[in-house]
């Protein structure tokens, strides 16, 4: 395979604790090595540049039903943003639920390497990876969903952990999945009934469990099997006045267990998109940040790690698993709603949205997002996401970086706020005067991830035997440049190296990489009841039998798996 | 004002794509450039100047730029999409998307509009002589922003779907429409001269529908109020109102629900 050598930029890498020095990264078969290693590679001029390794994107939902579900049902998303086919590139479409292909080339402009799909239905896995199969050059994993999952609430509620993980490790296999999400634990079931589960202690109706059962139990059962990725969470009572309480009852339920896993984490629950989880007040009149409650109990805890889910101030799509949050939304709105029952399993809502600067809670969201990583005292816990298309779509990436980076870009959106005084009041971030270095947005974006999914021996810096996923940005951090030309610089990657290919060249997207599927698979000691379980649900309650569930061979033509052993 | 003169000499095998045909695209531009001008048949780009012969100049701004477009133009649609300003005289019939997203200035087909004419249509004014086809003054599939300003005035008849998620401006036709008339509109006034047919202010929360002749069936979700005399764009008569769509949200303003209406002219 080729060799490369990209000389002289200023290089970010937490791995190697290069902070901006000048350095030479070099490599070869698809990895990092040594600079030595090389007998004659092409030379990459990166002087005056800026140099990290690929981008590392722990959640964000680019495939699957419910992506596509917003596709089919917003045609108006892709009106005028249609790019016909050009050199290697095929036709593109869509802004906030784009199609896989320039899912794909944008992350890869962006510089990212990695993707994770943060919600995977299990009963469609297979459009699942038939979509990541046809998103180019990023790496890839599916987290399925299990928060709401009949085997889950029968088993956690007589706190049946073997059991548990057993059934984890058997869905994960069947599914060719990566980790164990969880979306409204019980609330999305509860809906089913016309319910919800406001807090962890609500029940769930006919289960009889509660959200805190069943999140305790999948954090013990994920690490009774040592899963590289801990539970990875978006808790009850999400986007509503008040629910940060909710969140750090979350939070503390992960109090006292110690991560079991060899792939290098120290996390037992991952958080995500918390800044809709921040809220203080008791109706949208007087709804406030609670960032610095929810940060403080974060910083303070390192068995825990967190994403942004950043407003962006977009029209965008929201989609979830959280069933009754999507039809609270429609019924704010008014805008058109999509909803869909996963049988046994869990349940989806999508709606379209406008993030208007001219409206204040909308504002104040953008405040939240921003303070959640300002306030951030290891910025190797908290990860920069959009919780894509949530709260934005993943491109804004580089202008949240922007916003992160420099003081100046923030007062130019508070200046640019209808209700500029009221969200500031609401609000904590005009008193933050931080402004984020790169180094810390490779920890947030690069490193940091990588090391909570468990896969920092492959991803998220740039040191010998690591993935050849580099990205040269033209940008020079020593010489003085305006808020904007951040945005511009790390929206269009110039280089890109994904394990070894070069994918850009000079701005331009050359070759679609050689796009891999993550998944887990775990040895587990034989478990005859849950083998029993699963043969009797599909008999009783599934409209598909087994062999029409599990993903095999050709929905994943390039897969990587990860091996487990839980036998022990 | 300067004026570009298009004529077809080559008709497209597909359908032409030509939303470069606005004085947007014009303004500034002298014959030869006008001639380079992207247009697309299916996938493939090709220059304007492949299908029409173009003479004149274009003014230094669209609103100092008038196009006149003529020869069988059945296949070309798009043409004054999204355009700002300055004027556009289509001499044939046209195919669809004419005035779509307009902003400003005036259209005039001499001739029948196919589909979705003022899609999304923000400000300026077409005017149709012959008849409208379906989606007229609609919002784009999907999209909940339909028409909201300026004017659209077809002499002869508009089809079905006519201002879907209108929320402003105006649409007066002149013959008869077909079903779906102002469907999810929150706004906008939309006058039928001519009959209706059935499905008139489905899901309607706000705006006025106004018809001169028979509607065959009314939606359920309309009630009666009361008969009232008012001057309907210089007619002036007895026009029973409705008000619905029941089903749906709707604002209130000074403590009064406020609902889309329906008059409908009384036949003395
Ligand atoms: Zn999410």
């Amino acid at each position: 395979m080729a060799e490369f050598l990209i000389k002289n930029g200023f290089v970010f890498d937490p791995v190697l604790g290069i902070k901006g020095d000048k350095a030479d990264i070099a490599i070869k078969d698809g990895k990092i090595v040594e600079t030595t290693a090389l007998s004659s590679p092409k030379i990459i001029d990166a002087s005056g540049k800026t140099v990290m390794a690929g981008g590392v994107d722990v959640h964000a939902h680019v495939a699957g039903p419910k992506v596509n579900i917003g596709r089919n049902f917003r045609p108006e998303d892709k009106l005028f943003t249609y790019k016909p086919g050009h050199g290697i590139e095929r036709m593109q479409g869509g802004f906030s639920v784009p199609t896989t292909l320039r899912t794909g080339y944008n992350y890869a402009r962006m510089g990212y390497t990695t993707v994770m799909e943060a919600a995977m239905p299990p009963l469609y896995a297979r459009h699942t990876h038939e979509e990541m199969r046809d998103t180019p050059i990023l790496d890839q994993g599916a987290y399925p969903v299990f928060g709401n999952n009949w085997f889950v609430l029968e088993y956690l509620k007589n706190h049946e952990i073997e059991n548990t993980a057993a059934y984890i490790a058997w869905l994960l296999r069947a599914t060719k999945g990566y980790a164990v999400k969880v979306v409204n634990p019980g609330g999305t079931e509860a809906w089913g009934w016309g319910l919800n589960c406001d807090n962890v202690h609500d029940p769930v109706p006919y289960f009889d469990i509660t959200p805190a059962q069943i999140v305790k139990g999948l954090i013990e059962a994920n690490e009774y099997l040592g899963l590289p990725h801990s539970m990875h969470v978006h808790a009850n009572n999400l986007g509503n006045p008040g629910n940060y309480t909710t969140t750090l009852d979350t939070f503390k339920l992960s109090e006292g267990i110690k991560p079991n896993s060899k792939f290098g984490r120290d996390q037992v629950m991952h958080h995500t998109h918390v800044q809709f989880h921040s809220y203080g007040g008791d109706s949208w009149a007087n709804v406030e940040s609670r960032a610095k409650d929810i940060m403080a109990y974060v910083n303070s805890h390192d068995n825990l790690t967190i994403d942004m889910g950043q407003v962006t101030l977009d029209e965008t799509t929201t989609m979830t698993a959280d069933g009754p949050f999507e039809h609270h939304l429609t019924e704010l709105n008014h805008l058109k709603w999509a909803n869909a029952d996963v049988e046994l399993e869990t349940g989806s809502g999508v709606v379209p949205y406008v993030y208007s600067p001219n409206i204040k809670v909308c504002a104040i969201q953008w405040c939240i997002g921003l303070e959640l990583a300002l306030l951030a005292k290891d910025p190797m816990r908290v990860f920069m996401t959009t919780d894509h298309p949530n709260a934005g779509p993943f491109i804004r990436y580089p202008r949240i970086m922007k916003w992160l980076m420099s003081e100046e870009a923030r007062k130019q959106q508070f200046d640019a706020f209808k209700h500029k005084d009221k969200v500031i009041e609401a609000t904590n971030l005009a008193g933050i005067d931080r402004e984020l270095d790169l180094y810390e947005i490779a920890q947030m974006t690069r490193a940091g991830p990588a090391k909570s999914l468990g896969l920092s021996h492959m991803y998220g810096g740039l040191a010998p035997g690591l993935e050849g996923d580099v990205a040269v940005f033209d940008f020079n951090p020593n010489e003085p440049y305006a808020p904007d030309a951040i945005e511009t610089a790390f929206s269009n990657a110039e280089c890109l190296f994904k394990a070894g290919v070069q994918v850009i060249d000079d701005h331009e997207i050359v070759s679609n990489g050689n796009k891999r599927t993550l998944w887990v698979n775990t040895k587990v000691n034989e478990n005859p009841q849950v083998m029993r379980d699963v043969k009797e649900k599909f008999l009783r309650y599934y409209t598909v039998t087994l062999n029409n569930y599990e993903v095999s061979g050709h929905y994943l033509p390039n897969p990587y798996v990860i091996e487990v052993d839980a036998t022990q | 004002m300067e004026t570009v003169t298009l004529t077809i000499k080559n008709q497209p095998g597909l359908y032409l794509e030509a939303d470069t045909i606005t004085p947007d695209a014009f303004a500034g531009k002298k014959a030869e450039e006008i001639v380079d001008l992207p247009v697309y048949v299916g996938r493939e780009q090709h220059r304007l100047g492949d299908f029409f012969d173009v003479s004149g100049k274009a003014g230094a701004t669209p609103a100092e730029t008038k196009i006149v477009v003529g020869g069988d133009l059945s296949r070309v649609k798009r043409i004054g999409q999204q355009m700002t300003g300055g004027e556009i005289v289509v001499n044939s019939n046209t195919d669809m998307y004419v005035g779509a997203w307009m902003q400003g200035g005036k259209i005039t087909v001499n001739g029948n509009v196919d589909a979705f004419a003022g899609t999304g249509m923000k400000g300026g004014e077409i005017t149709v002589t012959g008849n409208a086809g379906n989606y007229l003054g609609a919002a784009y599939r999907g999209d909940w922003r339909g028409m909201a300003g300026g004017k659209i005035s077809v002499a002869g008849n508009a089809g079905s779907d006519l201002g879907t998620f209108m929320n402003g401006g105006e649409i007066v036709v002149g013959g008869d429409v077909d079903v779906h008339v102002a469907t999810h509109a929150e706004g906008g006034k939309i006058v039928i001269k001519g009959n209706a047919k059935s499905r008139l202010g489905g899901q309607m929360v706000e705006g006025e529908i106004y018809v001169f002749g028979n509607i065959d069936v009314m939606m359920p979700g309309f009630a009666y109020r009361e008969d009232v005399d008012i001057e309907v764009n210089g007619t002036k008569g007895r026009f029973a109102l409705y008000e619905g769509d029941l089903g749906e949200r709707h604002r209130k303003r000074k403590g009064q629900k406020i609902y889309g209406k329906l008059y409908q002219l009384v036949k003395a």
